[in-house]
């Protein structure tokens, strides 16, 4: 029987996340040729509906309600079951972002599903969908399959390809009215700070700095190396616990986990926790003083020397490239 | 104030991991309390200092995960439960661990809980929200705030670098992200009054639960280490010669520029 799954397409600042259109690549692999169903939620989000299918989607369910203009669990639980209800999928995706670690257990629970969180890799063995997932941090992984209920998973941002958008495909996109009532948590305030800029998780190319980099300002060559290369700034606790800058830019074991294609380790020494949130990044560069940091044991390529030196340099030569280019 | 604090015990951070015969190799390794539940034990402590009551401590494992209760008893709180399933059930997942969890705290009346927003072995962080859904109580999680003031909650969440305010009423369960508070350190009269302080042990049995009801909806199929990643080049010569080969290096040879 062919098979259907959901894919949650996740609205941020105004546009789809990239993590969803994997989330889409990812429900392609699992479903085999079966049907792949976009979800919006939210209180405006129908038109973004073309755009899922451009990425893979063959149609698209929005629930619209202006209680839903805010992330609550209650809310957007309230709006997948009433989707999952209608469709009955055999599966529904997320992204592994905020709303989607918040988001899916609850629904996993409450529909008493196996849910694979963190997913890297997806492959369809013998009716089976096998996902390969992270452990210990990224020190192992491991390969889990869904035994009972609907296949609930979260796909981590950077691994799984996302199909090329098609701007000639074209879909069915219907709304579902659903009933959004006892929202339980309320949203009084938001304030932005990891907004300015890319997003640290989904980055291509992460800068990031340790207690080398020795004070706030120290930061800002790496800020501008960033921003040449359309990447992030990121951080190492030793970094976060000098207040050098905010914890959201931990990377590593208790802080974030990313896999960019180009990491940039300025001023860190490479500590085991350190490791675990970067080490899977496809190129490594280390730059540090001591040619004896741990750093260079994962590096694929290393600078001997200070941070502060060969930064603006590197700077320097990669706005060239962008001249030439 | 009734509060509950959910612990596992994980494997120390700095460990490195090995297998043997297909299974995490746990010989010799140091174990600890998961570090997000240090910052829920420390808050529920605080907690319960401002607004008076009870923190009782759960945890869901073997024999062992005592010595990790002891160190949260010994930290200031006031209870602990360990469930041990060792002799019960061989695969769980996290829905079985929030489905025996849930079941011990139903008819506790239970007005916060408090977990840690990801274990970093397991790493998955659905046991908090899985437990107040079969509680059937609102969850916030990763959060870095809390007050609580005549039942009413008001919590700061981290959301990818964003802090949102967001207010709830009690019974409510939490998680813990860091910059939550700074963990104390058990203290020398701390220790020698946990060794007194109640740590009830508890099977499936005693929640009436059978094995078929906590039955893992997923299933570990195989388990593998990554491929060790050799050390790289390390450049020479001039930094600014270096700086330039390195550019090179990254569009030509590693292609990701
Ligand atoms: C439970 C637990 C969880 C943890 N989780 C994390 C985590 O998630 N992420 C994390 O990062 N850490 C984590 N840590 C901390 C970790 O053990 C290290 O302490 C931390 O990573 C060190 O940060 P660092 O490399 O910036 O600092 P250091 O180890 O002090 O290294 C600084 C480096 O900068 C170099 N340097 C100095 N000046 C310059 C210069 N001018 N130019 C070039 N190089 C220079 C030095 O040679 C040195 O190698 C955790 C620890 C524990 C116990
Ligand atoms: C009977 C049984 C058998 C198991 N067998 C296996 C196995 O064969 N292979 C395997 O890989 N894993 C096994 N597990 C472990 C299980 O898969 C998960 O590790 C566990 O459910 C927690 O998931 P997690 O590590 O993703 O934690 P997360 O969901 O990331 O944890 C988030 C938070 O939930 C709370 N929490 C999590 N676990 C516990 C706990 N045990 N007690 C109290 N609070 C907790 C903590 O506050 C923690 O910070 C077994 C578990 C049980 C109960």
């Amino acid at each position: 029987m062919a098979r259907k799954f959901l894919v949650l397409g996740e609205v941020r600042d105004g546009s789809l996340r990239n993590v969803s259109f994997e989330a889409i690549g990812a429900a392609k692999l699992a479903a085999d040729g079966g049907e792949i169903v976009g979800v919006l939620v939210g209180d405006s989000v129908q038109n973004f509906g073309n755009e899922l299918i451009q990425y893979g989607a063959d149609r698209v369910v929005a629930v619209e309600n202006d209680q839903l203009k805010q992330y609550t669990s209650d809310g957007y639980a309230q709006s997948l079951l009433a989707v999952i209800e209608q469709e009955k999928p055999e599966g529904i995706f997320f992204g592994h972002t905020a709303l989607g670690k918040d988001l899916a257990p609850k629904l996993a629970g409450k529909l008493e599903s196996g849910l694979i969180s963190d997913v890297t890799s997806i492959e369809e063995e013998g009716g089976n969908i096998v996902f390969t997932r992270p452990i210990y941090s990224g020190k192992a992984f491991e390969k889990k399959i869904v035994t009972a209920g609907i296949v609930f998973a979260t796909v981590r941002p950077n691994n799984i390809e996302p199909l090329a958008k098609d701007e000639s495909r074209s879909g069915d996109v219907s709304t579902l009215s659903v009933d959004i009532k006892d929202l339980r948590t309320i949203i009084k305030d938001v304030v932005r700070k990891a907004s300015e800029g890319v997003d640290l998780s989904e980055a291509k190319v992460v800068i990031a700095g340790g207690r080398g980099v020795k004070s706030e300002d120290g930061f800002e060559p790496l800020k501008e190396l960033a921003q040449v290369l359309g990447g992030a700034v990121g951080a190492s606790r030793g970094a976060c616990d000098a207040d050098y800058c905010d914890y959201s830019l931990q990377i590593g074991q208790t802080g974030k986990v990313v896999t960019p294609d180009l990491y940039i380790a300025c001023g860190i020494s490479g500590a085991i926790q350190h490791l675990a949130g970067m080490s899977n990044s496809k190129v490594i560069v280390a730059i540090n003083k001591d040619p004896e940091a741990n750093i260079f044991n994962v590096a694929d390529y290393g600078i001997v020397g200070d941070l502060f030196e060969v930064i603006p340099l590197l700077t320097e030569e990669f706005k060239k490239l962008k001249v030439n280019a | 104030m009734n509060i509950y604090v959910l612990l596992k015990r994980t494997f120390d951070t700095e460990e490195k991991i090995t297998l043997s015969n297909g299974k995490i190799n746990e010989d010799g390794a140091e174990f600890i309390i998961n570090p997000y539940d240090e910052y829920a034990v420390e808050e529920a402590i605080q907690v319960r200092d401002a607004q008076g009551g009870e923190v009782t401590v759960i945890s869901v494992g073997t024999e062992e995960a005592e010595k990790q209760l002891r160190t949260a008893l010994a930290m200031g709180a006031d209870k602990a439960v360990l469930i041990n399933i060792e002799d019960d059930i061989e695969n769980g997942d996290q829905f079985t661990t929030a489905k025996i969890i849930g079941e011990y705290l139903k008819g506790k009346n239970a007005d916060l809980i408090i977990a840690g927003n990801v274990a970093i072995d397991g790493g998955s962080g659905q046991v908090g929200p899985r437990v107040a859904e079969i509680l059937g109580i609102p969850y916030i999680t990763t959060i870095t705030k809390l007050d609580i003031a005549a039942g009413n909650v008001s919590v700061i969440r981290d959301v990818e670098g964003d802090s949102e305010t967001i207010e709830a009423s009690l019974p409510l369960l939490v998680t813990a992200q860091q910059g939550l508070n700074e963990p104390r350190y058990p203290s020398l009269p701390g220790i020698m009054k946990a060794k007194k302080k109640p740590l009830e042990k508890l099977e499936l049995d005693d929640l009436d639960l059978e094995e078929e009801d906590v039955e893992a909806k997923t299933k570990t199929i195989e388990i593998y280490l990554p491929a060790k990643k050799e050390a790289g080049k390390v450049l020479n010569g001039e930094i600014s010669d270096q700086v330039s080969e390195l550019v090179q290096l990254l569009r030509s040879e590693a292609k990701v520029i």
